[in-house]
């Protein structure tokens, strides 16, 4: 069963839709980049899936349950901004969120918390830098053995260090316990070498998405003359073009006609095509 | 304890996908003789824990070198190496062939070959007597 789907689900705050028309459908067992720039509606989707943004249109359900206005006993969430109680310490924290949770490893919170340089039990919450508040909210998300995890923007607090620690940590759990993971970020690069699926949203759309390595396979890049674009098979994403040259996107693309260089993009060229695209949608929707 | 035979290092900017850096590096540990039959590679987590990649991708590694014939998984014992890739023709700094090559570096230089021209050389030579296919 799909820990997470999506069908039609939309989600409109006054005049503005964050998200919409947005279907889709996590497989068991990936680590999930939900990627798209600032404001693309990463965090709404997310808020969604655990219960904290009823959708306009449409329905999700994790583990094949309707989201209603509740998260899943199955699925942990970490904020954006992170909400943690901030006048106790570490170790209230953690009692805390025990006492809240039905099912709750203090042995799995203790283990993370561990691993993690420079956490202190007996420091306030208001008082830990950025970096150390996120780590410290990773660890109550885990200590519900979820078999779901969404994070929002997980990593962007944390120098290098913290970053590599806590991608450890995330990681582990995905090979100890074979968590389905969902973390967002506006940086490509800091999810590239961790997932292997990709979700690639912008202007509230789902632009792309499926195994990276499938998606990556789908696509060439194809350069060749600017005069002789007709003679190029498959379903242009997006162009740019010199007064000679043509670089094309293209998806399920047609044999390289002759003069014409085709290369499999990498991650970072085909997003960039993606979101190019969609901006010139948006640029000529506007205009007309 | 088991102690780990060898360690995955992972270059995040090389245009070869991590899978792939770790199936070349068993192969290529596992041709100098570093990985012989019996051996166990590091488990998904061991890797993980050195590195933070998907242990996912450790796992697809490990299905490749398995459907190869080099390595099988014995379920909750780990991946071990079946078979060789050494031989005496390219194990040690004394194999003939290496010692064929080194004298042809030698000279290479000698003559003030730059580094780019030897690899130039090099993969112009190999590309005559191995066809595309058997190059990967």
């Amino acid at each position: 069963m799909n820990p997470l789907t999506a069908t039609a689900v939309g989600k409109r705050y006054r005049t503005r839709w964050a998200v919409r028309d947005c279907s889709l459908a996590i497989p068991e067992g990936k680590v999930v980049a939900l990627v798209g720039p600032n404001g693309a509606g990463k965090s709404t989707l997310l808020r969604m899936a655990a219960g904290l943004v009823r959708p306009t249109t449409g329905e999700l359900r994790t583990f094949g349950t309707p989201v209603n206005g509740r998260i899943h006993p199955d699925v942990s969430f970490l904020p954006q901004n992170r909400a943690l109680y901030r006048e106790l310490t570490v170790r209230e924290l953690a009692r805390a969120c025990a006492a809240m949770n039905d099912r709750w490893s203090a042995g799995r919170v203790r283990e993370v918390l561990g691993l993690l340089a420079g956490v202190d039990y007996d420091a306030k919450v208001a008082t830990l830098s950025a970096g150390a508040l996120s780590q410290v909210a990773i660890a109550m998300a885990l200590g519900r053995l979820p078999r779901l995890l969404l994070l929002d923007e997980p990593l962007s607090d944390l120098d290098p260090v913290a970053r590599d620690e806590t991608l450890r940590i995330i990681m582990t759990e995905v090979a100890d316990r074979g968590t389905t993971v969902v973390m967002s970020s506006h940086l490509l690069s800091d999810l590239r070498e961790v997932c292997d699926h990709i979700l690639l949203i912008d202007e509230g759309r789902v632009q792309l998405t499926g195994d990276i390595e499938d998606v990556l396979a789908q696509h060439r890049i194809l350069i060749g003359p600017a005069a002789g674009e007709s003679a190029v098979g498959g379903t242009l994403i997006n162009a740019t073009r010199t007064e000679r040259q043509s670089t094309l996107l293209l998806r399920e693309a047609t044999p390289a006609p002759e003069g014409w260089a085709a290369i499999e993009p990498d991650l970072e060229s085909l997003v960039m095509g993606y979101l190019r695209a969609s901006r010139e949608r948006r640029s000529s929707v506007q205009r007309a | 304890m088991l102690t780990d035979v060898i360690e995955f290092r992972i270059d995040r900017r090389s245009g070869t996908s991590t899978y792939m850096q770790i199936v070349q590096q068993a192969k290529q540990a596992m041709r100098l003789g570093l990985l012989n039959p019996g051996d166990r590679l590091p488990t998904a987590r061991e890797v993980v824990e050195a590195t933070a990649i998907n242990p996912n991708t450790v796992l697809k590694a490990y299905r490749e070198l398995e459907r190869d014939g080099l390595v099988e998984a014995r379920r909750g014992l780990g991946t071990f190496v079946t078979k060789s890739l050494s031989s005496a023709a390219t194990t040690g700094d004394d194999a003939p062939l290496r010692q064929e090559l080194t004298g042809w570096m030698g000279r290479a230089r000698q003559r003030g070959l730059l580094v780019e021209d030897v690899d130039a050389l090099y993969a112009a030579v190999r590309d005559e007597h191995y066809p595309a296919e058997e190059r990967r």
